[in-house]
């Protein structure tokens, strides 16, 4: 579902060279649990950006679904994002303008999904939040707003969803709900998570975890 | 299709919140298309009033004007045209006016009125129904200094040649010059049956025959005079139209509408920088939206499509809102002026002007949208993770160029629309260019200095403030550029609004002469003089008046050219009347204040033959130019003559011109009489001024100018009132867009002044960070607006309105103070939220 290729990532900020990421290569296969952990400052966000396609890597290639990402323009990455990838954000990022129910079918709108209404209704009770569709993100608690971000991030059954740090900005409880509830989902769909996180307890929930340390792999659990 | 749906769903959802968010682009918008829509109708109004004033200088739609009396083919003509609409006539000519009981006697313009004239405009008299009753009997209507020249009153009867009339009433006013423009005395007016029985019109009389025709609204008096002008004039008639008569006042009206055009131009481009600051601010503010929506999928296109359309929505309400505004103002306008305005304007809806005005508004929205909406595209979604760590290059691709060159042919378009020509349009564009090329150049300075040079022993705040101008991220150029930019327009309107002014307070000054003093003998001159001076009257310096006629131009005598000339419908006929013309010249040593030399150098003294200066226009009909040879005839003594200079000459002055001005010595011998002039406010004071001149000078005439000089004054004093009122639109639009293009700045230094409170500081020290970074911004802002301003204010004064430049330093000064003050009093209420509330909570709310 996931390849990854001696990826690196260079950024150039006044004057500097700062590389972040150095030499990543794995695979991940469909259906897979990985979680990405490592201090702050170890690469694990960008290697998400690169995967995810938000990123082009400075050498190396990323193939998300049998597909090389690295060829493709920043448009036609979207529209492969808009299509097979769900994203939940550590800031939840929900659009403030948009209601819950909104917020959820923005991703099937973007594709022009039929009956995404109605599917956003779904979604949501199944997350816990039926009759609240009508709510704006500041009129939800934290956990609420992480779980129509959760919604929104399986509303296209995505292929793979990207998780970044979902459990960072919430308390251990409602943390703890946000994992099991993705859990439940990557079984009941088959959906690959890919889980950014320094939490120890939570990469355990993980099939399988790969551990960065200065931009480079140190350790991988399936190798 | 699904892109577009999602687009236009997107927009409509961003709109529900929107309202608070852009309220600024729609406020600009909407302020600079209600100066628009109110300066465009007003302006239509105002040409509508003009026009109608021209109409009442006139007195009809079309005249018909001869030195002779009108030929049966004229007659023929005449009967056709008045067949669909009216007919008068004023037949005039000069007559000696006799009032028995006093024995007064005074060589009067007498006018004989038959059929409805005016038809537009009004006479008035007193007693106020003198004029409609003039035709029920022998009546006369007289100018009032006639009533003190002739020592006469109302109901006494005076004597015109061989009839007797009864004086009913005295003219207070009369729009119309009819009769006045040739005229050698004060006007007599009587009715046009009784003309034959006065014998004045005998063999050698000069008469005028005019013929007013009053036209319904469907025929265009301008066709009508464009078809039989050639024709007529064979018969030697010429053809007056309103637009004749208004070519006349064009000089005024032309610096109006252009000035109004430019006014409303500017409130509309204010509104544009209006836009394009409530946009940085809204896509800085949505940054983190756009970022989630690309990482979901969203192209760059469609979230750009659902920020242009927003835009788009929001200054389509902003232009409604302002064309409504401006029909509302335009509506106000006459009302609350009608005190001021000597002629009713009524406000009539353009929809034209609305509809224009609401085209212009959303693509003012749209263009200076299109620019700071590029940035939405440059939104990584990696910043939906993760602060970047390069900062987004503002690179140039190509649809940053195309969307400039948009709003660089917008600009263009726009101007030569509202200014009425395509270089004036383009050159004003290049102007904008300079000047924010300029502001940018001098903010870039501005930071290099900072960056390179702060003194370190300065006081903390004063360092920390200054040095946020240079600081990463800064937005110095933003900013100077925006209040630059506003401050840049404001002081250019006002300059040329201030030179405006000053041009038409020379024009019309209250110490204009009144009353022209003629017919004087050389050996009478200083009597006259001294007369004016005992009477402590203004005394002007006498102009000799030597009649001349033309003998040969060029080697060619007028026979010959006369003869060359007839045949042709075209330039033949009509350049005739300059050979066959008797030329009234002067001599004098130098150039006065209402001519310019145009060509040529105006040299008093040289060898023979003699020096002149001719007429520009004169010149041209002439077909002569600078070392051309003009042999005159002065009473029969050929003086030959060669053209030294070619003079312009502002016509509308009211001051004695000549077409042909001769170098002193040549004309010495000449038989010549003397012009002077004076000023006499008071009407009844004219007029017996004019009596005690009459009595001891029987050949002095006089002319009374004061009637025609106060209707020009009235329309002076309206364009005046005009440009004041314009000026206060622009002014509301300016500090409007100040306030937005400062809003731009607010996230940033309030997150930091939050921070610097957690870190310690005390209110007044943030206080004062913020001030010391304002101070500088508006101080170099404004100073360097306000310099290309007067730059900009003088070649428009110089080349646009073709005047002279001053430039007002008090105001000036004032102006850049005011920038200043309001740069660093929004710039401190940005900050506000930092000072008044809790840091913990400005920074939870971040």
């Amino acid at each position: 579902m996931l390849q990854c290729q001696s990826l690196s990532r260079t950024y150039r900020s006044a004057g500097h060279d700062l590389t972040v990421l150095k030499d990543i290569t794995f695979s991940l296969e469909p259906g897979g649990f990985l979680a990405i952990l490592g201090p702050s400052g170890s690469g694990k966000t960008t290697l998400l950006g690169l995967l995810a396609g938000l990123d082009r890597p400075t050498t190396g290639t990323v193939h998300l679904d049998g597909q090389e990402l690295g060829g493709l323009s920043e448009d036609e990455r979207a529209r492969i994002r808009g299509d097979k990838v769900g994203f939940v954000f550590q800031a939840f990022q929900l659009i403030p303008t948009l209601t819950a129910q909104e917020n959820v079918q923005v991703p099937m709108e973007l594709r022009g999904d039929g009956g995404a209404a109605f599917r956003a209704r779904e979604l949501l009770a199944r997350v816990g939040l039926a009759g609240r569709e009508h709510h704006y993100a500041s009129q939800l608690s934290g956990g609420e707003q992480q779980r129509v971000a959760l919604a929104r991030g399986f509303s296209i059954r995505p292929k793979v969803l990207f998780a970044d740090e979902p459990t960072g900005n919430l308390d251990a409880r409602t943390g703890a709900t946000i994992i099991n509830l993705m859990v439940e989902l990557n079984r009941d769909l088959g959906t690959t998570l890919v889980l950014v996180t320094h939490d120890l307890d939570l990469a355990s929930r993980a099939r399988r975890t790969i551990r960065l340390a200065d931009g480079s792999v140190v350790a991988d659990s399936a190798a | 299709m699904t892109g577009l749906n999602f687009v236009l769903r997107m927009a409509a959802r961003e709109l529900r919140a929107a309202p608070r968010r852009l309220l600024l682009l729609m406020g600009t918008v909407a302020v600079g298309v209600a100066a628009l829509v109110a300066i465009n109708s007003f302006t239509d109004n105002l040409q509508d009033s003009v026009r109608q004033q021209a109409r009442a200088l006139l007195g009809a739609d079309l005249a018909l004007v001869s030195r002779q009396a009108f030929t049966p083919r004229v007659e023929a003509v005449l009967d056709t045209l008045a067949r669909r609409g009216r007919l008068a006539r004023v037949t005039s000519f000069a007559g000696m006016a006799y009032v028995p009981r006093t024995a007064g006697t005074r060589l009067v313009q007498v006018a004989a009125v038959e059929g409805e004239y005016p038809f537009y405009g009004q006479i008035r008299t007193e007693p106020r129904n003198a004029w409609p009753e003039l035709k029920t009997g022998r009546h006369v209507v007289i100018d009032p200094s006639l009533l003190t020249a002739l020592n006469a009153g109302i109901g006494d009867t005076v004597a015109l040649g061989e009839a007797r009339f009864v004086i009913t009433g005295t003219v207070q006013g009369a729009p119309s010059d009819a009769g006045v423009r040739f005229s050698l005395g004060p006007r007599i007016y009587i009715p046009a049956r009784y003309l034959e029985e006065t014998r004045l019109l005998g063999f050698g009389a000069r008469v005028e025959h005019e013929a007013f025709l009053e036209l319904p609204a469907s025929v265009s008096a301008q066709a009508l005079a464009e078809r039989y002008r050639v024709p007529l004039r064979a018969e030697r008639v010429r053809i007056r139209t309103v637009a004749d008569d208004q070519r006349n006042l064009t000089d005024v009206l032309t610096r109006l509408t252009g000035y109004l055009g430019l006014v409303a131009l500017i409130a509309l481009l204010l509104g544009g920088i209006g836009v394009a600051s409530a946009v940085i601010v809204f896509v800085r503010q949505r940054a983190d939206s756009i970022a989630v929506l690309r990482c979901l999928g969203a192209t760059s296109g469609s979230v750009f499509g659902i920020y242009l359309l927003e835009s788009g929505v929001m200054g389509l309400a902003g232009s409604v809102a302002g064309a409504a505004a401006g029909v509302l103002v335009q509506r106000l306008l006459p009302g609350l002026l009608s005190g001021f305005l000597p002629v009713e304007v009524t406000p009539v809806l353009s929809w034209g002007a609305v509809g224009l005005g609401i085209g212009m508004g959303l693509w003012v929205a749209l263009v200076f949208a299109l620019l700071p909406l590029l940035a939405v595209r440059r939104v990584s979604p990696m910043s939906a993770l993760r602060r970047p760590y390069e900062s987004a290059a503002a690179s140039w691709d190509w649809s940053s160029v195309l969307a400039s060159l948009l709003l660089a042919g917008s600009t263009v378009v726009l101007a030569a629309h509202q200014v009425g020509s395509w270089r004036r349009g383009a050159l004003f564009a290049a102007g904008i260019g300079v000047a924010l090329l300029t502001l940018w150049a001098a903010a870039w300075a501005l930071t290099r200095l900072l960056r390179r040079w702060l003194p370190a022993g300065w006081p903390y705040v004063w360092r920390q403030g200054l040095a946020n101008l240079h600081r990463p991220a800064n937005q110095t150029v933003t900013l100077v550029l925006a209040i630059g930019f506003g401050a840049f327009l404001l002081g250019t309107l006002y300059l040329i609004q201030y030179n405006l002014l000053r041009q038409l307070s020379v024009t019309g000054g209250p110490a204009r002469p009144n009353l022209v003093l003629f017919d004087i003998q050389p050996d009478q001159l200083a009597s006259v003089q001294q007369v004016l001076r005992d009477s402590g009257l203004p005394v002007t310096g006498a102009m000799p008046i030597v009649p001349m006629r033309i003998r040969s131009v060029k080697g060619r005598p007028v026979t010959e050219l006369l003869a060359s000339a007839p045949g042709e419908a075209g330039d033949g006929p009509s350049n005739a009347w300059v050979f066959r013309r008797e030329y009234r010249s002067t001599y004098r040593d130098s150039v006065v204040g209402s001519e310019r030399v145009v060509a040529g150098e105006w040299s008093s003294d040289g060898p023979a033959p003699a020096r002149i200066s001719v007429e520009r226009d004169l010149a041209a009909e002439l077909g002569v130019g600078v070392g051309d040879e003009i042999v005159w005839d002065v009473q029969g003594v050929p003086i030959t003559t060669r053209v030294g200079s070619l003079r312009e000459v502002e016509w509308a002055r009211f001051e004695p011109n000549f077409f042909v001005v001769f170098a002193p010595g040549s004309l010495d011998a000449a038989p010549q009489t003397f012009v002077t002039l004076t000023r006499i406010a008071d009407p009844a004071e004219r007029g017996r001024f004019q009596r005690r001149l009459a009595e001891r000078f029987g050949n002095v005439s006089t002319l009374d100018l004061s009637l025609l000089q106060e209707a020009l004054e009235q329309l002076v004093e309206r364009v005046v009132l005009a440009i004041r009122f314009m000026a206060l639109f622009s002014l509301g639009v300016g500090i409007l867009v100040l306030i937005g293009a400062l809003a731009t700045s607010r996230f940033q230094r309030v997150r930091e002044g939050a921070l610097l409170r957690t870190l310690g500081a005390t209110r007044g020290q943030v206080f004062r960070v913020v001030l010391a970074e304002y101070l500088a911004l508006g101080l170099l802002a404004s100073t360097v607006a306000l310099g290309l301003a007067a730059a900009a204010g003088w070649g428009v004064a110089r080349f646009v309105f073709e005047g002279s430049f001053g430039l007002p330093v008090v105001p000036m000064s004032a102006l850049t103070l005011f920038i200043v003050v309001v740069t660093v009093a929004v710039g401190l209420a940005n900050s506000r939220d930092v000072v008044r509330r809790p840091p913990l909570e400005v920074l939870r709310d971040q």
